[in-house]
């Protein structure tokens, strides 16, 4: 008998803490199969935000560095020019990468440090329980917008990786969905495609993913899932917005 | 023997460089400028990277980010600057990351002035930020104390695991002195660190943390801490005594306040005065030796160029025992050492 389908090595045994139909634990088996295939389960460090996935250590089979909230891509600026051969990612939330750290995102950006980005927007705040993001929709309802999101007063919803796409040292921008089992293969290449920049060099690789977050959208996951096709992905649009000149 | 004339800030990047530190992390502000400067310039003859990074923020957390991976690392900067860094030092002193941190103060708060003041002595010695948590607070004097505090500075961050705080002010950042430069290699020897985050190459995966959700783990952190901080209150409290074997009237300064003390003191005796001077070199530890047995004094000065920050600790230093005076000036201000000997004479130091 042949194992065809095994859990990844970069994974640990422990169970996922997420809502139920929570997207945080699909990506996180994405990137432990990247790792695994990539064979650099040993030489990867992972640097944890503030919010739902904190924890990244309980489910990470490899070196974690836990955050304060939006710094991750100054921790992980200091982590990789200290170990230049390693691989180093941030795994950040809308709330953690797109508000309270977004001058860190961008300068880390800007200086092209090598290193990638795996960017979960779910449109809120999830730990904190569903107050608004930045990348929260006009008239989308949350906690901290009762009566809808207004651009006069709360502002609108930005594109982080659009933002990016003039500076040099930026080697690829990515934004998928994890809605179907299409797009979460299109979302597995692009993080493949990330993971891959950095090995070679090539500068700051950043993914974002639209994901749900059932319990502070007040659905069950399949409405979730729906309302992401039917209002998020429109607004946001998938594809690889910057490209290396390698395929993977 | 190597003598070089350094001003206070270039002689920071000297000893950072012999205690090999290779990263340094910083944002530009006055009165401090020298020290990323310096580094930009001589980091890369010796391999070592220089950022200068977005804000005071991002500086802090490229610390903790290198530190995490195990490399003897810096950042710098004056007061406002300071405040902004206190959110990762809070950070780093959870995680027990070893870091050098120097603050060449000016007055505040707010924006404050760019003139040299000693008034973030509160912010350095009370934790600064959030949580119960301390750093070593180093208060040199001269440009040679800050060059030999400085190296000693990364080799006891690494020894204990715990940020140090270089405290100097404006002046001692740009006044120049000559500085010998060899003689105290002995800081300098590299600590291993297995628990740095380096990849988990041949050896379990290993996790830096500062997040406790159950209550007895964060109590447990917290007990750690509190043990580490009684050993170092009990074997790092430095501090110089000065005319202090007969003295009936005490100065207590830090600092280049301390400095111009030494003069008053000087002064004082010249007319029939037994004044003396402690100088603490730790501000924390606070240096409670110097004051356990201060059978002879009867009136204790304390000259800062803040407030009166330091008071308490002073007060509580002597157990309220003896009165503990006050003077001091803000602003950037400097007290001037004839002003202390008046003062001195108010409080009753007579001539014996
Ligand atoms: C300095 C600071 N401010 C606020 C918080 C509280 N806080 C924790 S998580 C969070 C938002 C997390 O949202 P997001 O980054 O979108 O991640 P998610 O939980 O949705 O995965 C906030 C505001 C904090 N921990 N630290
Ligand atoms: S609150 Fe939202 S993001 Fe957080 S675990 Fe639950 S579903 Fe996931």
């Amino acid at each position: 008998m042949s194992v065809i389908l095994k859990k990844p090595l970069s994974l640990t045994d422990k169970k996922f803490h997420y809502c139920p139909g929570c997207t945080h634990g699909v990506i996180h088996r994405l990137i432990a199969e990247i790792i695994d295939e990539y064979d650099i389960r040993e030489q990867t460090i992972g640097i944890a935000p503030v919010g739902c996935s904190v924890f990244l250590d309980w489910y990470f089979n490899f070196d974690i560095i836990q955050a304060a909230h939006g710094r991750a891509p100054a921790v992980a600026t200091g982590v990789k020019r200290v170990l230049t051969e390693n691989v180093v990612f941030t795994y950040q939330g809308d709330g953690d990468l797109a508000s309270i750290g977004i001058a860190e995102l961008i300068h880390a950006a800007a200086r092209g440090e090598n290193i990638t980005i795996v960017f979960i927007n779910n449109a809120c705040y999830g730990m904190t329980g569903g107050q608004m993001a930045p990348t929260t929709l006009e008239k989308q309802i949350t906690t901290t917008t009762p009566y809808g999101r207004d651009h006069k007063t709360s502002g609108s919803p930005f594109f982080v990786p659009e933002l990016l796409t003039n500076m040099h040292g930026v080697g690829f921008l990515s934004r998928r969905a994890i809605n179907n089992p299409k797009n979460i293969v299109r979302t597995k290449k692009s993080l493949k495609t990330a993971f891959k920049v950095q090995m070679e060099g090539l500068g700051f690789s950043l993914v974002e993913i639209l994901s749900i977050c059932p319990v502070n959208w007040g659905m069950d996951p399949q409405k979730s899932m729906q309302w992401l096709e039917d209002n998020i992905i429109p607004h946001y649009p998938l594809g690889d917005i910057k490209m290396p000149d390698f395929d993977v | 023997m190597s003598k070089k004339l350094l001003k206070g800030n270039e002689a920071i990047g000297e000893a950072a460089i012999k205690a090999n530190c290779r990263y340094y992390f910083g944002y530009p502000i006055t009165p401090q400028n020298e020290i990323p400067e310096f580094f930009a310039k001589e980091f890369p003859r010796v391999g070592g990277v220089f950022i200068q990074a977005e804000s005071e923020i991002a500086a802090i957390n490229m610390v903790y980010g290198a530190a995490a991976a195990g490399a003897r690392v810096m950042t710098s900067s004056s007061s406002p600057g300071i405040s902004l860094k206190m959110e990762g030092i809070s950070y780093i002193a959870a995680a027990e990351l070893p870091c050098v941190i120097a603050n060449i103060m000016r007055g505040g708060p707010g924006l404050g002035g760019i003139q040299p003041a000693q008034s973030d002595y509160f912010q350095a010695t009370k934790g600064g930020g959030h949580g119960d948590y301390r750093m070593i607070v180093f208060s040199p004097a001269s440009v040679q104390e800050l060059y030999n505090l400085t190296k000693k500075a990364f080799y006891l961050a690494d020894y204990y695991r715990i940020p140090v705080m270089i405290l100097g002010d404006g002046f001692l950042g740009q006044m120049m002195e000559s500085v010998e430069m060899d003689g105290q290699n002995d800081t300098c020897e590299p600590i291993p660190k297995p628990w740095a985050i380096t990849g988990c190459r041949g050896r379990e995966k290993q996790y830096i943390n500062t997040l406790y959700l159950v209550p007895e783990e964060l109590a447990e952190l917290n007990d750690r801490l509190q043990e580490k901080y009684r050993q170092i209150k009990n074997s790092e409290q430095a501090y110089e005594e000065y005319y202090m074997e007969d003295a009936d009237f005490v100065l207590v300064s830090f600092g280049i306040a301390a400095r111009i003390c030494k003069e008053a003191v000087d002064l004082a005796r010249d007319k029939g005065i037994r004044a003396g001077l402690i100088r603490p070199i730790t501000l924390w530890p606070f240096p409670e030796k110097a004051f356990a047995d201060l059978t002879r004094a009867k009136n204790i000065l304390n000259v800062e160029m803040n407030a009166g920050q330091m008071v308490e600790d002073v007060k509580l230093a002597v157990s309220c025992k003896i009165p503990v005076h006050f003077y001091g000036c803000t602003g950037g201000l400097l007290p001037s050492s004839k002003e202390i000997v008046n003062r001195i004479e108010m409080l009753g130091g007579t001539p014996k």
